[in-house]
């Protein structure tokens, strides 16, 4: 089977200004999201505060569990259902409760004042002091800090700077369109989505490494042909292989987000949003980058001499 | 078949056998020998899997310090009172500092060789005196409040180490982290509330005189007369079981501390069968102390205090020798049994507090486990058809290889002893999809080469030839950013990284070598005129 011609040729790079109108606008949506939200969604793990699970033997709504947890005066009181199952609930607030009592206590014991002895099960707390919160963010954002201080390195001298520069633009773009969706739709980032932007990372560079290989072999092969028919040989060639490892990566990503249950709804998400941005970047975005730099770089070079003469 | 191709047969097949031999405790226990079960662990389960408990703690080292200084107070009045020195007040104030104010110089004199005598740790600073008086000021060194800090954490840890071992959980970890944090994970255990007010009690113990002449409304006004303090008392009426608090006023001076307990056990009142108590027996220096504390107060209250909470105040009637006594005040059997632990454990050097509670129930750990592996059993079974689909043979060559990939990496997670958890089954998911990238790679390439009229056999070498650099670049950048996420993260993602840099090293052997090894012995085997890709 072969869903990609061998001589297949999409004058990619030809359309590399629109990509960059297409990139900018979506990550300015995601960055218009982020200002007027404030900056993102955190979830606990990195805003502090306590989240309970519980499942209810009846139905009910969150309107009704709001309403029994209203003598415990959570500030922020959040109750939305979760998963697929009609009867299980994700209560949020904002307190925590270090005077170690545990705050699923408390609603537990709320809940059965309501509901009746038995008839809801406390499956989850978790509960993030804000100062642990605050930790696990600089975490976080330094791992992603590091790992692309890293790759830079790595591709730096694999390849060359060029290439560093080009990996790492897409990287950004990458995590930007990601943390915009986010924002855009609502969703938290706690730490497992931090891992999920991670994953991103090596997934995206994965594809736009195999990209810049085929680049390099062909900068021997049709050095005159110039640097742009080069790279847009390059990333037809590799087309297919993108493609496929793509169309298999979602596929497993997809099976997580839909069966992986609610727990790694949110991880999933960015797996699968970071998968089709990065396929994306590294066709669009990575190799068109590099004749930007290279047109900026000839641009230089010849106002240069200008200048001197003056 | 060559001398090479057998050798390679022959260690994949090593490691298929020992992958097969370590997962078996895994997936079959009740099958397996004892020396099998003994040799390899099953595959570790994190605790958002099998349900538990992973609780941060923080250690307030203040409240040790400050503590400290107040000893140092007390110490320092029966000092003076020994030597006669006449004193205005001794306080501990801010900046970690003592403050003794005389009325004169000479009396200065005498503190300052009182105080270089018995506490050499503390550093004399001089300040000018206020009001006509001579105050004397002596702060604890930056050194000595560091080791006073660092003694706190690890008593702490050894304490709470204590409890944990009486609570009864198998595998708990407890470690320490910077910041004056301790983190322990309790996994499966069953009943966090009773976990977290077992270890979050200071549990320190006091015995009190009551200040009978004290009237508590007034105290309650805030009028307490000096050397006494407010405290409440707990009673918990055995019908309806409403806890109600009582003030009572008693001296601030405590005439005996816990630390001088040699056990504890939790009883049943002999007299009414449904209360509890915990019985007490001093250590030969506690018993000689309650002793002298009894014979010299008989006929007076004696308030017994626990974290600040009055139990119980019994009358004493006669001097009590023997070094045992009881704690009543309406307990449960449980909270008896708990207040046993704490009591037996020892005091916390300074208060906790929690900074982070993760809990688990197990019937989550299950949803999680049977939602995980659906996920990884679907999105496999994808994954396979799809290279059937696009690759005829070739893509069951490559299916082979992500068979095996899967059972290496679920045999290094065992070999290893990683964790496995809910991130960790998703990047198990994930590798599955990624691993497949090697093959895609040497495959177009073959195709390309059969393409340009290459024969099989070299069309195959050089596939597998030009493709391999590329390979391993783009999968060093991944293990990059997976190495990175392990140096950061925590717990749960932690073990994502973990299986994502096993998925990346088992799928580099599997998807190149493995695949290779197949191609080549159909190569001899059947001298491949057309290859099925």
């Amino acid at each position: 089977m072969q869903l990609i011609k061998p001589d297949i040729n999409i004058d990619f790079v030809g359309r590399r200004k629109l990509a960059v109108i297409v990139s900018v606008v979506i990550i300015l949506i995601g960055l218009a999201s982020l200002i007027v939200k404030g900056g993102p969604d955190y979830g606990i793990d990195f805003a502090g505060g306590t989240l309970v699970q519980v499942k209810f033997e009846t139905a009910t709504t969150p309107g009704d569990i709001k309403q029994a947890l209203t003598d415990l005066n959570l500030g922020g009181l959040l109750v939305q259902t979760f998963g697929d199952d009609a009867n299980e609930f994700l209560i949020r607030a904002q307190a925590t409760s270090d005077e170690l009592k545990g705050l699923g206590n408390q609603v537990g014991k709320a809940l059965d004042a309501v509901y009746g002895a038995g008839k809801s099960e406390i499956r989850r707390v978790e509960m993030v002091g804000p100062q642990v919160g605050k930790d696990l963010r600089e975490k976080g954002f330094k791992a992603i800090l590091f790992a692309m201080i890293a790759i830079l390195i790595y591709v730096t001298l694999r390849f060359e700077f060029r290439f560093a520069v080009g990996a790492i633009i897409a990287l950004v773009h990458d995590v930007l369109i990601t943390l915009g969706v986010f924002s855009v739709f609502g969703r938290e980032i706690d730490l497992p989505v931090i891992a999920a932007f991670l994953a991103i990372i090596g997934y995206s560079l994965n594809d736009t490494i195999i990209v810049y290989d085929r680049i390099r072999e062909n900068m021997g092969k049709y050095a005159k042909d110039g640097f742009a028919a080069i790279i847009n040989r390059s990333v037809n060639e590799t087309l297919s292989r993108t493609i496929l490892t793509s169309g298999t990566t979602l596929l497993v990503v997809a099976s997580l987000f839909v069966f992986g249950g609610g727990v790694i709804h949110n991880f999933a998400l960015a797996l699968l949003v970071g998968v089709i941005v990065g396929t994306y970047s590294s066709i669009f975005v990575a190799s068109p980058l590099l004749i930007f730099w290279e047109d900026y770089k000839r641009n230089r070079r010849s106002s240069a001499p200008a200048k001197g003469g003056a | 078949m060559t001398k090479s191709l057998k050798w390679r047969g022959l260690l994949v097949l090593c490691c298929l056998l020992l992958a097969l031999v370590s997962l078996a405790p895994t997936f079959m226990p009740g099958a397996l020998p004892g020396w099998w079960l003994k040799a390899f662990d099953p595959i570790h389960l994190g605790l958002d899997l099998q349900g538990g408990m992973h609780l941060v703690l923080g250690v307030d080292v203040d409240k040790a310090v400050e503590s400290r200084l107040d000893t140092v107070v007390d110490q320092t009045e029966s000092l003076m009172r020994e030597k006669d020195i006449i004193f205005k007040r001794v306080e501990r104030q801010p900046g970690e500092r003592v403050v003794v104010t005389v009325y004169d110089e000479e009396a200065g004199a005498q503190v300052d060789a009182l105080m270089k005598e018995n506490f050499p740790n503390l550093e004399a600073e001089t300040f000018p005196a206020a009001g006509g008086y001579v105050q004397k000021n002596y702060r604890l060194s930056d050194n000595e409040i560091a080791n006073i800090q660092d003694y706190a954490i690890r008593q702490a840890l050894e304490t709470l180490r204590n409890r944990i071992d009486q609570f009864g959980v198998s595998e708990p970890t407890l470690q320490l982290q910077s910041g004056n944090r301790i983190l322990i994970q309790l996994p499966g255990v069953k009943d966090p509330d009773r976990a977290i007010s077992l270890l979050g009690k200071t549990a320190l113990l006091e015995f009190k005189m009551v200040a009978e002449n004290a009237d508590p409304q007034e105290a309650i006004k805030g009028n307490l007369q000096p050397g006494t303090q407010l405290l409440y008392q707990r009673q918990v009426n055995p019908q309806t079981g409403a806890v109600t608090e009582t003030p009572i006023v008693v001296q601030s001076k405590t005439v005996l501390t816990g630390d001088l307990l040699e056990n504890a056990v939790a009883n049943f009142d002999r007299s009414n069968f449904k209360n509890s108590l915990v019985s007490i027996q001093f250590s030969s220096v506690g018993a000689k102390r309650f002793d002298q504390v009894t014979a010299a107060n008989v006929g007076k209250r004696m308030a017994i205090v626990l974290d600040d909470t009055v139990y119980s105040a019994p009358v004493i009637r006669e001097r009590i020798s023997g070094g045992s006594a009881q704690i009543s005040g309406s307990f449960t059997a449980q909270e008896a049994q708990d207040l046993a632990i704490v009591l037996r454990a020892g005091s916390l050097p300074a208060p906790v507090k929690i900074l982070e509670d993760r809990t688990v129930g197990p019937s989550l750990g299950r949803d999680s486990i049977n939602q995980g592996m659906l996920s990884v059993l679907i999105g496999f079974l994808l994954v396979v058809l799809a290279m059937v689909a696009y690759y005829r043979l070739s893509g069951l060559v490559a299916d082979i290889a992500l068979v095996l990939n899967l059972v290496f990496i679920m045999a290094l997670l065992s070999l290893l002893q990683a964790t496995l958890t809910l991130p960790g089954i998703a990047g198990i998911v994930l590798t599955v999809g990624m691993a497949v990238d090697a093959n895609v790679l040497i495959f177009e390439r073959i195709r390309e080469e059969l393409r340009i009229g290459k024969s099989v056999r070299n069309a195959i070498e050089s596939g597998y030839g030009k493709a391999f650099l590329t390979i391993v670049d783009a999968n060093v950048t991944t293990l990059i950013a997976a190495l990175v996420l392990f140096q950061f993260g925590t717990g749960p993602v932690k073990g994502f990284a973990v299986t994502l840099s096993i998925g990346i090293l088992a799928s580099m052997f599997t998807a190149i070598f493995v695949t290779r090894m197949i191609y080549e012995y159909f190569l001899e085997r059947r001298q491949l005129k057309r290859l099925s890709i």
